[in-house]
């Protein structure tokens, strides 16, 4: 790397434009938005800027406090399942002979390749009441209504008197879903990489030494991963955090996560200085999360360097 | 001893457990079933609720779908936006890469973080930030403007959130530049832009190329960001679906969704066969 001052004019010629797009098209509307997060609607479209923690202060009205609670929860669950099924599978992946592995992975990636509305769209098709995943459910259920009867258990009805459809569409479980088939591809990827840098000698030393495959995995695999798992979650929570589509579609507005209340400021109740208070807090959370994954990275980094000095 | 190992996993032999292959294969069914499922619903010759029952093949809704001029607009939209941001892209992360990889400057990482922070901010906050800006200095497109400048609000936030990511992708390419042969050719009196253009530009071509992709697929993909900043008059293939798929379900959305699925496929078989090319000169 050379000092920039030696050849400046070159240096200025490339840092110029992409300096400066950055500046007027990324940080201008920060600061536009900043600004309309302390301001005040004026007329339908204009905001003054009055320097008022009104809209910050609206963040803690009791609706604002359970949308960010619910959306914090969904996202957290779906991380989560998307960790416990991730998991795995990147475990299949990474010990896969080699000439399978970019086969399995691309399984997992291509999804992520597709556009997000078909996916969400296509997983809306198949959810509904009538859909092809409660056509499965009936018929499994149908299976063993018949097996009851067989047994000679049929007048009990055990199973209810006929197969009572699960709604998905319009709850959190259909928001969970929807939110977990979109993500989990994001999980699968950190955790696959971390487990391709493990030493491979350190499970054979504790196989060797008589721990079972379970205790392997909780006390070497786990942690010796864990930096890759913690990646694998925050990589999945923000995204999920903000999701927009996944709950707009699948919870039909009736699972609103925060990306969907703040849109509605923009375009239905036009109150752009709430909306700006909002996106700017969303903000901030993803900042403080991703400043928590650089603390503990460094705290692991400076511990590891300890171990092996 | 050496039988009990034998029945015993080794090491590393995850992937021969069943109940681990049952869970990749259960993820599997997972992200497919949906899309495939979808597929072979756009053939289906149904018009009323078009998703439910199997009523017999047919390549109707791809007629239909190739006949709904709002819907081949919006198709031709997104394109168009793709391309040409994806042009920009391309040329400024290349710069971007350029420069977080040749010079040591002050408040570098200040930059570095810079670049990075439109991939890690939510979506939702760049979309509406960005609307935000462009009302606020008052740039509507007039309405009227001929295609395809009636875009470029859109284009201009594609190329904001994109560029960054081809960046990353170019730089990592660089990285594996040998800066001798650089020195060699300044040596044989090379200039700075004949460095550029016939030692640093060659090198870099796979990488361009896998950012080239990236930034074009993330472009096509985007709807939250599109959303925001799309007039009533530039609608793109996103933003024409939800508000399709939110009035009524058509079959047509199938049909138009299965082609678009289609690009993608092609396109990922491209940036393979580019990935594994870059990999062989390396």
């Amino acid at each position: 790397m050379e000092d920039f001052r030696r050849s400046l004019r070159v240096f200025l010629a490339f840092f110029a434009p992409s300096f400066g797009w950055l500046a007027l098209f990324f940080v201008a509307p920060l600061v536009i938005i900043f600004l309309y997060s302390v301001g005040e609607t004026v007329s339908l479209t204009e905001v003054k800027t009055t320097w008022t923690f009104a809209n910050y202060a609206r963040l803690t009205e009791p609706e604002i406090v359970t949308l960010f609670v619910r959306s914090l929860w969904l996202a957290g669950i779906s991380t989560v399942i998307c960790l416990v099924v991730g998991y795995p599978v990147a475990l299949v992946i990474a010990t896969a002979p080699p000439r399978w592995k970019p086969w399995l992975l691309l399984i997992v990636i291509l999804p992520f390749w597709t556009n997000l509305l078909i996916r969400t769209y296509a997983l809306l098709n198949i959810l509904g009441t009538r859909g092809r995943v409660n056509e499965l459910f009936e018929w499994v259920w149908l299976q063993a209504d018949g097996a009851l009867r067989f047994v000679g258990l049929g007048e009990y009805q055990l199973l209810g008197e006929d197969y009572e459809p699960i709604v998905f569409l319009g709850r959190w479980s259909g928001v969970i879903i929807g939110l977990v088939y979109v993500h989990l591809p994001f999980t699968v990827l950190p955790i696959y990489a971390a487990l391709e840098r493990l030493e491979r000698s350190y499970l054979e030393a504790s196989l060797d030494l008589g721990a079972g495959q379970w205790r392997t995995f909780r006390s070497i695999l786990l942690p010796m991963t864990l930096v890759g798992v913690i990646t694998a979650a925050i990589i999945t929570f923000i995204p999920m955090l903000g999701s927009y589509l996944t709950p707009a579609l699948l919870g039909r507005g009736q699972v609103d996560m925060i990306a969907n209340v703040i849109e509605r400021q923009f375009k239905g109740a036009n109150d752009w200085p709430f909306g700006a208070a909002m996106s700017l807090f969303l903000l901030y959370v993803t900042f403080i999360i991703l400043a928590l994954q650089a603390i503990v990275a460094m705290r692991r980094s400076r511990l590891q360097g300890r171990d092996h000095g | 001893m050496a039988r009990r190992r034998r029945q015993r996993p080794g090491p590393f032999d995850y992937s021969r457990k069943l109940s681990l292959q049952l869970v990749f294969v259960l993820a599997t069914i997972f992200l497919y079933a949906p899309i495939i499922v979808l597929i072979i619903f756009s053939f289906n010759d149904s018009r009323r609720g078009g998703n439910v029952i199997w009523r017999g093949f047919t390549t109707d809704y791809y007629v239909k779908a190739a006949n709904n001029a709002s819907l081949i607009e919006a198709f031709t939209n997104s394109l168009t936006i793709a391309v040409i941001s994806t042009i920009f892209s391309v040329i400024l992360g290349a710069i971007t890469a350029v420069v977080l990889w040749r010079w040591r400057f002050p408040l570098k990482p200040g930059f570095e973080g810079l670049v990075a922070l439109p991939i890690v901010i939510p979506e939702i906050c760049l979309g509406v930030a960005v609307a935000v800006f462009f009302s606020y200095f008052g740039l509507y497109v007039p309405p009227g403007t001929p295609w395809p400048f009636n875009l470029t609000n859109i284009i201009i936030a594609h190329i904001t959130f994109s560029f960054p990511f081809a960046a990353m992708v170019i730089r990592t390419r660089l990285q594996s530049f040998n800066r001798e042969m650089e020195e060699a050719a300044k040596d044989l009196g090379a200039t700075e832009f004949q460095v550029f253009r016939d030692v640093i530009l060659p090198h870099l071509k796979p990488g361009l190329i896998a950012g080239g992709l990236l930034a074009f697929t993330l472009s096509l993909d985007d709807f939250v960001i599109t959303f925001f900043t799309s007039g009533p008059d530039t609608v793109t293939f996103p933003v024409k679906v939800y508000s399709m798929v939110r009035f009524s379900v058509t079959p047509e959305i199938n049909a138009a969704s299965t082609v678009l699925i289609l690009i993608t496929l092609v396109l990922t078989a491209i940036a393979m066969r580019y990935q594994s090319f870059g990999d062989d000169r390396q």
